[in-house]
């Protein structure tokens, strides 16, 4: 068992709000995933510069003069917010790649949460309400945002193995559910290149984007294939630099409730998550078909595709 | 009418106060505010007793529940009225996956959709809905009535026994060993029933009645090739 919930802002009033609404969202899916606890955040955008997220256990030595370092080997300005045991590292757009095999030669115990212009990853071990106070989620700021409560089922509880994941350039997935065929599928795609860090199920279906994507598919795409190559329980919700996207298997056993008014679209894995909504007495309140992807964007109407079973 | 604030008495509180009625409690009357989504309201009762719930809610409402009348004004979460033995549930807005499920007696009413799994292994609960069902309902079905007056998803009927499904819209598809059948004066009369029961103004003769095709009840030798 795990808790999604997710909001996509239409209104730009409430945008300073994110965290807050947020926060209080996945405070209320604790019990259904009280081990570990993330938050994907769009935010501003870092105009001719790009963000990197990254994580470790020893802060205070990791991150002293890392944003120095960094500089230096990618020969630009790197500046560097230092957030309890992540960092957001505003480097030179473009430099992505190079600071990663930077950091894997003078910091390889430094993990990278998140990478894109303006996706923000947070997340560790421990209950939702500690996660978000240690990252202060509550005064972050955006326009669309997904977290995730974690109840561990197929592997360890670790900051690798909570969600969300990051899948590409402000992209990330968070899951509830189980894979049943991680295993094999892992040893494909490490077979075409894909780096895959831990024995988590999620993070092949992560992987799985991922390599559909850097194969041309379009998200929306690669979730229509993931229907047919995932074998197992899933309610996804992928975040975009534009917005968000919902599928689930067509079994559909995992729980997951929408509502929409004029001023956000939200998710949550149960209605409770969503509550405290401005204007939820009269949204539009939903469930989720199976087998069938959805999508909002700020640049696009919404959109819905059923995938036969 | 006895009022209780769940979001300030608690949920622990609100059902022992409901348990505590008797057979002849004179209240009768009962109206939860403020559920918030929350699981297990009104979860095993045992009186013939009214609670309104006044919103939507969790997991679980209903659940076990005899003799007493729980209406939710509302959508229901997963599990709604799950193995319900007798008395009713009137749910005002949709209700979700697994809807009355194992449900032995009693009377489950949905104003809006249900979602899937809707009466699986149901053991003789009836259930009308006035909109649509979703894919596997009434999966293993047993014995009792399904209701939809709007449409079915996949798989309607899966491996059933001897449940009744009364369909006036489309069936998406039908599941393993479930097949039409045959509506006769008796069946008119059953389903005439349960919709007056469930306050629902339809025709009878516009559904279609799916049940078992009793293929699945012996083994035969030809599939053994199949194990």
């Amino acid at each position: 068992m795990c808790g999604i919930v997710g909001l996509f802002l239409k209104d730009k009033s409430l945008e300073p709000q994110l965290g807050e609404m947020l926060t209080s969202m996945l405070i209320t899916m604790t019990d259904r995933g009280p081990d570990s606890a993330g938050i994907a955040i769009y935010g501003d955008e870092t105009k001719g510069k790009t963000k990197l997220v990254v994580q470790s256990d020893t802060p205070d030595t990791s991150f002293d003069g890392l944003d120095a370092a960094l500089g230096k080997a990618l020969g630009g300005k790197v500046s560097m917010d230092i957030k309890s045991t992540h960092a957001v590292l505003t480097l030179p757009a473009g430099t992505t790649q190079t600071a990663r095999a930077a950091m894997k030669e003078s910091h390889p115990e430094i993990r990278v949460m998140s990478r894109g212009d303006s996706l923000e990853i947070y997340k560790e071990v421990g209950l939702p309400k500690d996660v978000a106070a240690r990252f202060a989620v509550e005064k972050m700021t955006g326009s669309h945002g997904i977290g995730h409560t974690r109840m561990a089922t197929e592997s360890a509880v670790t900051t690798m193995g909570a969600h969300p994941f990051n899948t590409g350039d402000d992209q990330c997935l968070v899951h509830n559910g189980s894979l049943s065929n991680h295993n094999s599928l892992r040893r494909k795609l490490r077979r075409e290149g894909i780096h895959i860090e831990t024995e988590n199920d999620t993070e092949v279906g992560a992987a799985y984007l991922t390599w559909q994507m850097q194969n041309g598919a379009t998200l929306g795409e690669a979730l229509e294939s993931s229907l047919d190559d995932l074998d197992g329980f899933f309610t996804f919700v992928v975040g975009t630099k534009d917005g968000f996207g919902v599928v689930r298997d067509p079994i559909a056993c995992k729980p997951a409730v929408m509502a929409e008014t004029d001023q956000y679209v939200a998710f949550g894995s149960e209605y409770r998550a969503l509550v405290d909504l401005p204007g939820i007495e009269n949204a539009r309140v939903w469930e989720p078909e199976p087998a069938t992807v959805y999508f909002w964007s700020h640049d696009a109407a919404p959109t819905s595709t059923e995938k036969a079973a | 009418m006895q009022t209780i604030d769940l979001s300030d008495v608690g949920l622990r509180e609100t059902n022992k106060t409901l348990h505590a009625q008797a057979t002849n409690t004179n209240q009768t009357a009962w109206e939860i505010v403020n559920p918030r989504g929350s699981h297990a309201i009104a979860c095993g009762l045992d009186a013939p007793i009214e609670v309104t719930v006044r919103g939507s809610t969790g997991y679980y409402c209903g659940g076990m529940n005899q003799q007493a009348t729980v209406n939710i004004a509302g959508s229901a979460g997963p599990g709604t009225g799950e193995n319900i033995m007798s008395g009713k549930i009137v749910i005002e807005g949709d209700a979700s996956q697994y809807l009355g499920a194992t449900g032995h007696g009693g009377l489950i009413v949905v104003k809006g959709n249900a979602s899937s799994r809707c009466g699986i292994s149901m053991k003789g609960v009836n259930i009308v809905v006035q909109g649509n069902v979703g894919h596997m309902s009434a999966f293993m079905g047993q014995s009792g009535n399904l209701v939809v007056c709007g449409d079915a998803g996949d798989a309607l009927g899966d491996s059933c026994y001897e449940a009744r499904f009364f369909v006036r819209g489309a069936v998406k598809s039908l599941g393993a060993d479930c097949e039409k059948k045959e509506m006769r004066s008796e069946h008119i009369e059953i389903l005439q029933g349960l919709l007056n029961e469930a306050g629902i103004d339809a025709d009878p003769s516009e559904f279609t009645r799916y049940g078992s095709a009793r293929n699945l009840y012996n083994f035969d030798v030809d599939n053994a090739g199949a194990y």
